[in-house]
């Protein structure tokens, strides 16, 4: 499995990164009130890059790409997306928002919208894109994540891997620069899975800039070309896909890739 | 092989199901007759109605007396109810003690409201037909109402004509490329003025009566749509709201001291179920807008001043019976004013109804908005919605779906609590009944106007309840979110 993946892997991920930054995370902190869940986060994301972040639960992974679009604030330390920096200046923030996508651990469809709707909701009022245009453009997302037949249904008659699917076409119809994905496959049956890890390879071998908190270490082989492990608030692991699980170097990246890889 | 081991190779057909879980049998033994307690509770009930029912219908239908002159005609033995007073004071009923020449006006505002709300509530009704319809009856029942009560000479020429041309215009609009649409502005942005100068007459503007007011007008008017028009061309909505709102309101005010030039109807004279819809439609109308800000403004935790006012409004006004604000609207609110400031007393029930309702109503939408997961709010902001487009096009929308029963349960209720501007004076439904059977020609016929009264009340409740069920049901798009 571990060679298979590795054949893979290789030519996409060197071919398509750029010098260009994309994120720039220079010593952030994050406190919920007394507590400090992010502490000194650096990080550099260049323009084509593909992350997935692992580590324990409560160890600040969903936070930190949070913080990237702002659904959380942080207190210390400067978050510049796309050379926009993140304060507390709204016109930066919904900038920042239109160039960044977020898929959910839970869709977060909106149900009361079919799901053409969903998906032409924001480019119609926030990108002002005439409404026919937005339509066509939804269905082309909708065919790459292959269910433009369910277009005029709503979110509740689907099934948890298509809901999702169509929650990564809604954030491509803004057009995204960046997209973040915060545990897209937790909350799915174990069938439908893979459904929505296929749509996001292809995403990711369309050069998209993707930071994904995930736990599928098979995803991560397949398309990451750096894997971040965090425990206790604090990156403590930073490697490429190959080296960072045939031989990780800390003690708590090895106690969890153990963890989660021998069961 | 061990004897556990199992492989199902073909699969099993679906089969109807047994006969007596279906069809009229089957829907009776399942709902009246699955338990023995549950059989005797119908038997029960069957029995109630058996005492019951053939009485009311007996007084209510066949021993009805439908012809009377006075309550004399209705005292033999076996008599049943005197519906004939009814029909007797049925215009008191309707308008109170409006002038009979005038009943074409709130006639033709709840025509109006007709056209112009059906088409609104009702998705699968088309305007155009109720447009049609109405147009046609309304037409029908203009020639009647002016024909029949020669009034076409006291209404002036130009001011027919304006009123026809009025009416004409937004009729037109109906017919027009979105019909539901510009039946929802019209009732917004046109009906409410329309009305008051319909049931008033000319509003008294003291600033308009100079040449200097006028000009001030005139000036902000032109002010107002040219920065309006001036902001929409550099694409400024804020800006270009703004200026148009102070146009549209200047274009208001003088509209309502032109009131179709027709006569003042002073507001003591509105009564009967017209009063009472008057009281019912605004306080409704006001209350739901007021209560969304109300809501959203409590729930603005990032902003504790406003947050503090619209708690401060909602718990003062909910701690405090209608009635003693209808009474401070009517007796103290003259204190604060300055002198010479005299409001109706209509618009001061009005206004105290409104408020009030709007407490509530803000705690039920309150409600429905806890009620949206927090991750409709971050998707809504993660696809860059600011606060505003993400409260209308995400979370009220779903919000407000849920709190539907709660909504209407306050509109009803509303509806029933306006009965209490009795109580200073205001000759609403309630009251007019009340007083109508101590003409000493209709003595002791109290069994038939309340029990009148209660079934209009009845279809008016009733209406709005039914009409949340379609709603509900219109509006269910699916089985979880």
């Amino acid at each position: 499995m571990a060679e298979a993946a590795e054949t893979q892997t290789a030519e996409p991920a060197k071919m398509q990164i750029s010098d260009e930054v994309a994120i720039q995370i220079n010593g952030m902190h994050k406190w919920y009130g007394d507590f400090h869940v992010l502490k000194d986060i650096n990080l550099t994301v260049y323009r084509g890059e593909r992350i997935v972040v692992c580590g324990p639960s409560g160890s600040g992974k969903s936070t930190m790409i949070r913080c990237i679009n702002r659904l959380e604030e942080h207190q210390r330390g400067s978050i510049v997306v796309d050379d926009i920096e993140l304060t507390n200046d709204l016109k930066n923030i919904d900038a920042v928002r239109m160039e960044v996508g977020m898929v959910f651990q839970h869709f977060n469809l909106f149900p009361h919208l079919t799901v053409l709707d969903n998906c032409t909701l924001a480019p119609i009022w926030v990108r002002k894109v005439p409404k026919k245009e937005a339509e066509e453009a939804a269905m082309t997302y909708l065919e790459r994540v292959k269910i433009p037949e369910q277009a005029h249904k709503f979110p509740g008659q689907l099934s948890g891997g298509q809901q999702q699917r169509v929650a990564i076409a809604r954030s491509l119809c803004m057009n995204p620069r960046i997209m973040l994905f915060d545990e897209p496959t937790s909350a799915l049956d174990p069938e439908m899975i893979s459904e929505v890890l296929d749509t996001m390879i292809d995403l990711a071998e369309s050069g998209m800039t993707m930071i994904c908190v995930t736990h599928e270490m098979g995803f991560a082989r397949k398309v990451a070309n750096r894997v971040i492990f965090m425990d206790g608030g604090e990156i403590i692991e930073q490697n490429e896909p190959e080296a960072f699980f045939n031989n990780p170097q800390n003690d708590r990246t090895k106690l969890f890739l153990s963890q989660i890889l021998n069961h | 092989m061990s004897d556990l081991a199992y492989n199902k190779t073909e699969r099993h057909e679906d089969l109807p199901p047994p006969a007596s879980e279906v069809g009229v049998f089957g829907w009776l033994r399942h709902n009246f007759f699955s338990t023995w307690y549950n059989s005797i509770g119908t038997l029960v009930v069957l029995y109630l109605f058996y005492l019951m029912v053939p009485a009311t219908l007996d007084w209510v239908l066949f021993s009805a007396v439908w012809d009377a002159t006075s309550n004399q005609d209705c005292r033999f033995e076996g008599a049943g109810a005197c519906w004939g007073f009814i029909d007797a004071r049925l215009n008191l009923f309707w308008y109170g003690f409006y002038d009979i020449e005038n009943y074409w006006r709130p006639s033709l505002v709840g025509l109006m409201l007709l056209v112009f709300a059906v088409p609104v509530l009702f998705e699968k009704i088309p305007a155009k037909l109720v447009g049609g319809v109405t147009g046609v009856f309304g037409l029908g029942w203009a020639v009647w109402a002016f024909g029949g009560l020669g009034q076409v000479a006291s209404l002036n020429l130009p001011v027919t004509i304006g009123l026809l041309a009025f009416i004409g215009l937004i009729t037109a609009g109906v017919f027009l490329r979105s019909p539901r649409s510009v039946c929802a502005i019209a009732i917004v942005g046109v009906f409410p003025w329309v009305s008051v100068s319909l049931l008033y007459g000319p509003v008294n503007v003291e600033s308009l009566q100079s040449g200097l007011g006028i000009a001030v007008y005139a000036i902000l008017f032109l002010a107002g749509g040219g920065f309006g028009y001036w902001s929409s061309k550099r694409l400024d909505a804020l800006g270009a709201f703004l200026g148009y709102l102070v146009a549209y309101f200047v274009a208001v005010i003088v509209f309502l001291s032109w009131g179709f030039g027709l006569t003042i109807q002073p507001t003591n004279t509105f009564g009967g179920l017209m009063l009472t819809l008057v009281l019912a439609t605004v306080a409704i109308g006001v209350s739901l807008p007021l209560g969304i800000i109300l809501a959203l403004g409590r729930r603005a935790d990032n902003m504790p001043a406003v947050q503090m006012l619209c708690i401060g409004f909602i718990e003062l006004v909910r701690a405090v019976p209608l009635i003693t604000i209808l009474f401070m609207a009517q007796f103290m609110l003259p204190l604060f004013l300055p002198e010479g400031v005299n409001f109706d007393n209509v618009v001061r029930a009005l206004v105290g109804v409104s408020l009030f309702a709007s407490a509530y109503m803000a705690e039920v939408v309150r409600g429905g908005l806890q009620a949206i997961p927090k991750g409709q709010f971050e998707a809504a902001e993660s696809l860059g919605l600011n606060y505003f487009l993400k409260m209308r096009l995400i979370v009220l929308p779903q919000a407000l779906k849920i709190v539907i029963p709660g909504i209407v349960s306050t509109f009803i209720g509303l509806f029933k609590d306006t009965s209490l501007v009795s109580i200073i004076g205001l000759m609403d439904l309630l009251l007019i009944a009340k007083s109508s059977v101590t003409d000493s020609k209709w003595l002791g016929l109290e069994h038939e106007a309340y029990f009148f009264i209660a079934l209009v009340y009845f279809v008016f409740c009733f209406g709005m309840s039914r009409y949340s069920i379609y709603l509900e049901g219109k509006l269910h798009t699916g089985h979880k979110r």
